[in-house]
C-alpha cells in the first residue's frame, strides 16, 4: 500500500478536494472496500478542483496531516453540536441557528490592552493568511471527531489588540440574543456563554480563532462567524460566535465551572486519568466508529503542550 | 389468542418505540440514512432510557386511574410493567454490549464509582425479578408475597428517576417532568389509602 506524506510545500485537503467528494467520503469507502483509507484517498482525491466559494489557505506546520485520512464526515461536523444557544438537543443547532445574522458582526475588545475597540471579524483575522488546521475534537461527553478547520493562530488576532502586562488571561463571550438565538429564551446556562484561556494557552500556536471548516465559512451552527479551537481541551472551551474580547488579570469564571464547578474546571484539558464524575474520560467514541478507542493524553497533543502545566497538579486543576 | 382487543392495542402501541428503533439499526448497519444521529448508541441510550422511564410511570398510574375513574384496566398492569422491563432490558443492554462491548474494569468502576450509574443497575436488577415472578404460576404460589415483592416498583422508579436526573449534562427539564409525575402518583396512593382507612372505619362503626 502506497503511504503518501504530506511536505509542507503541498497543497492543502481542502485545495485538491472538492466538497463534493468531502461529502462522498462514506461511499468511496464503501466502494473501496478492505482498500483501506489510506490507498484510497491516495487514489481518489489528487487533482479535483477547488469550488469557488472555498477560502484560501496558506501552508503551516500545524496542519495535522498526520490525521488527514481520519475526517469526520461532514454532515456529522454540521449536525451533531452542542450548541445550547440554538436548543438541546444535538440536531437543533442545525434546524434553529438559520436566525444568526453573522453579517455584519462586531467584536468588543477591552481591558489590560493597548488597542480596545469595536472590530469586525475582517478587522481581527487576516483572510490573506488563513490556515488549515485538521485537529482532533474531544468533546466532554466522550465523543469526538476529527475536523479541518480553517483559521488563524489566536497569537496573530492577540498581537493585533497588543495586551499590556497585566493581561494575564483572556476572556470571551458568545453573543445574547433571544430573536437570532433562540435557545436562549430558557435560562439553562446564564448567558452569554463564556469561556477563557491563560494568556500562555491562548498565545501557543496550536490555539486557533477559526472562521471555516473543510474550506469553507463556517456553518452557523458550528460557531459563524468566528469562535475558538483549542485542540487539547474538551470541545466546550472553543466558545462560539464571539462578540466579546477581554484582557483580564484575574482567571475568568467560564460558563461551565458556574454550572456544575465540582464537574469542570477552568483548564479543562482532555485528560484520560481524570474522570468526569459521572463518567470515564479514558475511552471515547470517534464518530462513526462503533466501537470505543482509547482517550490520549492532552488529546494527542502532549508534545506540543504538556509544558504549559509543568508542575500542576492536573486532577486538582482539571 | 385473546379476544380482548384492549390487550392487543396496548401490545401494538408498546411494542411500537422498540420496532421503530429496531429498524433505524437496521438502518444504521447497513450505512444507510437513519434517524439516530450521528452517534447512534447515545442515542439508542436516551431513547431506550426514556420508554423505560415512561412504562414505569404508566405502570403505576394505572391502579390510580382506575380508583378515580373506575375504569377496569388493572388487568392490564402486568403487560405494561413487562415493557417497562423489556425497554431496561434495551437500555442495559446497549450500555453493556454497544457503548462498553464488555470492557469489564470500566463497567465496574461505572457501577461502583458513580452514583448516577449505581442507581440505574440497582433499579434494573431489582425490575429481574419482578419480571421473572409476573407469570401467573408465580402470582399464585407467591400470594401475599407477591404483593409485598412487587411494592418494589415504587424504589425501581425513584431511583430510575434519580438515574434520569443525575445523567441529564445540563437541561434537567424532562427528568424534573419525570420527578413531578411520580411525586403525584405517590401522592395519590398515600391519598387513596387514607381515604379508604377512613372508609372502613366508618363501615365499622355504622
Amino acid at each position: 500500500m502506497l503511504i503518501k506524506i504530506k511536505n509542507s510545500w503541498e497543497l492543502s485537503e481542502n485545495e485538491v478536494t472538492a466538497h463534493s467528494v468531502y461529502l462522498s467520503r462514506r461511499e468511496i469507502l464503501k466502494t473501496v472496500g478492505f482498500m483501506g483509507v489510506g490507498a484510497a484517498s491516495s487514489l481518489i482525491m489528487p487533482g479535483i478542483a477547488l469550488a469557488d466559494d472555498g477560502l484560501k489557505v496558506q501552508p503551516n506546520k500545524y496542519d495535522g496531516h498526520d490525521i488527514r485520512n481520519e475526517l469526520t464526515d461532514i454532515r456529522a461536523v454540521q449536525g451533531y453540536n452542542n450548541f445550547y444557544e440554538f436548543g438541546m438537543e444535538k440536531d437543533d443547532p442545525a434546524r434553529n441557528s438559520h436566525s444568526l445574522i453573522t453579517e455584519p458582526w462586531t467584536v468588543t475588545v477591552d481591558g489590560d490592552c493597548e488597542n480596545p475597540g469595536k472590530f469586525a471579524v475582517e478587522d481581527l483575522i487576516d483572510f490573506n493568511a488563513l490556515e488549515e488546521r485538521i485537529y482532533r475534537m474531544r468533546c466532554v461527553e466522550a465523543w469526538s471527531m476529527v475536523i479541518p478547520w480553517v483559521g488563524v493562530s489566536l497569537s496573530e488576532v492577540i498581537k493585533k489588540l497588543k495586551p499590556t502586562s497585566n493581561a494575564k488571561y483572556i476572556y470571551f463571550e458568545t453573543l445574547v440574543d433571544e430573536e437570532q438565538m433562540p435557545g436562549q429564551r430558557r435560562g439553562v446556562i446564564k448567558w452569554p456563554y463564556r469561556e477563557g484561556l491563560r494568556m500562555d494557552e491562548a498565545m501557543h500556536p496550536l490555539t486557533i480563532m477559526a472562521v471555516g471548516l473543510y474550506g469553507k465559512k463556517l456553518a452557523n451552527q458550528n460557531g459563524a462567524p468566528m469562535r475558538l479551537v483549542v485542540p487539547w481541551k474538551y470541545g466546550f472551551k472553543g466558545v462560539k460566535s464571539i462578540v466579546k474580547i477581554s484582557f483580564v488579570e484575574k482567571e475568568p469564571n467560564s460558563s461551565w465551572m458556574r454550572l456544575a464547578p465540582n464537574e469542570y474546571g477552568f483548564y479543562a484539558n482532555v485528560n484520560p486519568n481524570v474522570p468526569h464524575p459521572r463518567w470515564s474520560q479514558a475511552t471515547e467514541r470517534r464518530i462513526g466508529d462503533f466501537r470505543r478507542r482509547d482517550t490520549l493524553m492532552f488529546n494527542g497533543y502532549g508534545e506540543q503542550v504538556a509544558h504549559l502545566y509543568d508542575g500542576m497538579n492536573l486532577r486538582r486543576y482539571y | 389468542m385473546t379476544k380482548d382487543w384492549r390487550r392487543v392495542l396496548i401490545h401494538i402501541l408498546s411494542v411500537l418505540p422498540a420496532l421503530w428503533l429496531f429498524w433505524q439499526m437496521s438502518l444504521w448497519y447497513r450505512f444507510l440514512p437513519h434517524d439516530l444521529s450521528a452517534n447512534p448508541i447515545e442515542y439508542i441510550t436516551k431513547f431506550t432510557g426514556d420508554w423505560t422511564i415512561r412504562f414505569l410511570l404508566i405502570t403505576l398510574s394505572v391502579s390510580p386511574i382506575t380508583k378515580f375513574t373506575g375504569w377496569r384496566i388493572l388487568k392490564y398492569r402486568r403487560a405494561v410493567g413487562l415493557y417497562a422491563f423489556f425497554y431496561a432490558l434495551l437500555h442495559f443492554l446497549n450500555y453493556m454490549v454497544l457503548d462498553y462491548f464488555f470492557d469489564w474494569p470500566l463497567i465496574l468502576e461505572d457501577i461502583f464509582k458513580r452514583p448516577a450509574i449505581t442507581f440505574g443497575m440497582v433499579a434494573f436488577t431489582l425490575l429481574i425479578p419482578l419480571a421473572i415472578t409476573s407469570f401467573k404460576f408465580f402470582i399464585k404460589k407467591m400470594a401475599k408475597n407477591w404483593q409485598k415483592l412487587h411494592q418494589l416498583i415504587y424504589i425501581i422508579t425513584i431511583f430510575a428517576v434519580i438515574h434520569n436526573y443525575m445523567m441529564v449534562k445540563a437541561d434537567v427539564l424532562i427528568p424534573v417532568i419525570h420527578a413531578i409525575i411520580l411525586a403525584s402518583l405517590l401522592c395519590m396512593r398515600v391519598y387513596l389509602k387514607y381515604n379508604n382507612r377512613k372508609a372502613s372505619i366508618k363501615k365499622q362503626l355504622a
